[in-house]
């Protein structure tokens, strides 16, 4: 079957409980390098998930397929808010923790069953970004970008 | 120190027109195998295996198993973070200026 697939790792000089917490259970650490995102679920195999902008709005939503703490996750994701994203139905995101020396490996997979697809490429310019901060915060103690997308956000 | 090292293997394995060719196979199309990318290489199958070894090593490759086949993927995290620390910061005074001449664009008409 046609599938779309990206891939993001990067190596990150943290601990794997403590970047756990950072992808997960931590709504206002999260808020600091997701520009004002976080994630609300019990975060168990079965339990509902979602992701909320700071307004309120529900961006995305799922159910958590797999919950291994502090190693694997694994989210069924379906975007909401755009209505041909949404049409595409669901996606499938794992995050992989390995430590690896003093850092941890993380490594996340997005795929969707079709090719191509307007949601894996949506998510693809953003990953990056989120990760990149995300590693800027946990090692620094600061994020490297405020803003998502400074160029759109500047024509509006 | 870290940093330091991350960016001197990145750099190393940028400055090679093989790997830069491979980056730009993987860009035009990602989770190929070595079979797909050595189709396009004029090198031997030990060359290309090398040189992804070296991107790999660098994080700019990043690879899956599936089944029995495995998937090499660009990693843009890297760049990502080159971007930020050389060219993101001369992005604001652009952007300030542009939300300077909407704002009295707009004020102007209303």
């Amino acid at each position: 079957m046609a599938r779309s697939t990206f891939v993001y790792v990067t190596y990150i000089r943290t601990t794997q409980q403590k970047l756990w917490s950072a992808l997960t259970t931590d709504a206002e650490f999260m808020k600091q390098y997701w520009f004002g995102v976080h994630c609300q679920s019990e975060w168990v195999p079965g339990a509902k998930w979602k992701m909320v902008y700071s307004d309120g709005t529900i961006s995305d939503s799922g159910e958590i397929l797999e919950a291994e703490p502090p190693r694997r996750l694994v989210i069924r994701w379906q975007h909401q808010n755009k209505p041909e994203l949404k049409a595409e139905g669901d996606s499938r995101c794992t995050l992989e923790l390995e430590p690896v020396g003093s850092a941890v490996k993380l490594s996340i997979v997005h795929t969707i069953e079709r090719e191509p697809s307007q949601f894996i490429e949506a998510v693809s310019g953003g990953w990056p970004k989120i990760i990149s901060n995300l590693k800027s915060l946990l090692e620094t103690g600061s994020i490297a970008l405020a803003e998502p997308y400074p160029a759109q956000s500047a024509q509006r | 120190m870290a940093e330091r090292q991350d960016h001197d293997s990145l750099f190393k394995a940028l400055a090679d027109p093989s790997r830069r060719k491979l980056l730009d196979l993987l860009h035009a199309s990602d989770g190929r195998t070595l079979n797909e990318l050595c189709e396009h290489l004029d090198m031997s199958r030990q060359g290309v295996t090398q040189h992804l070894a070296v991107l790999e090593a660098a994080n700019l490759v990043a690879t899956v198993w599936r089944g029995r086949e495995k998937l090499h993927f660009l990693n843009p995290v890297p760049l990502q973070e080159i971007y930020e620390r050389w060219i993101a910061k001369f992005e604001k005074p652009r952007l300030k200026a542009l939300g300077d001449l909407k704002r009295r664009l707009e004020k102007s008409n209303g």
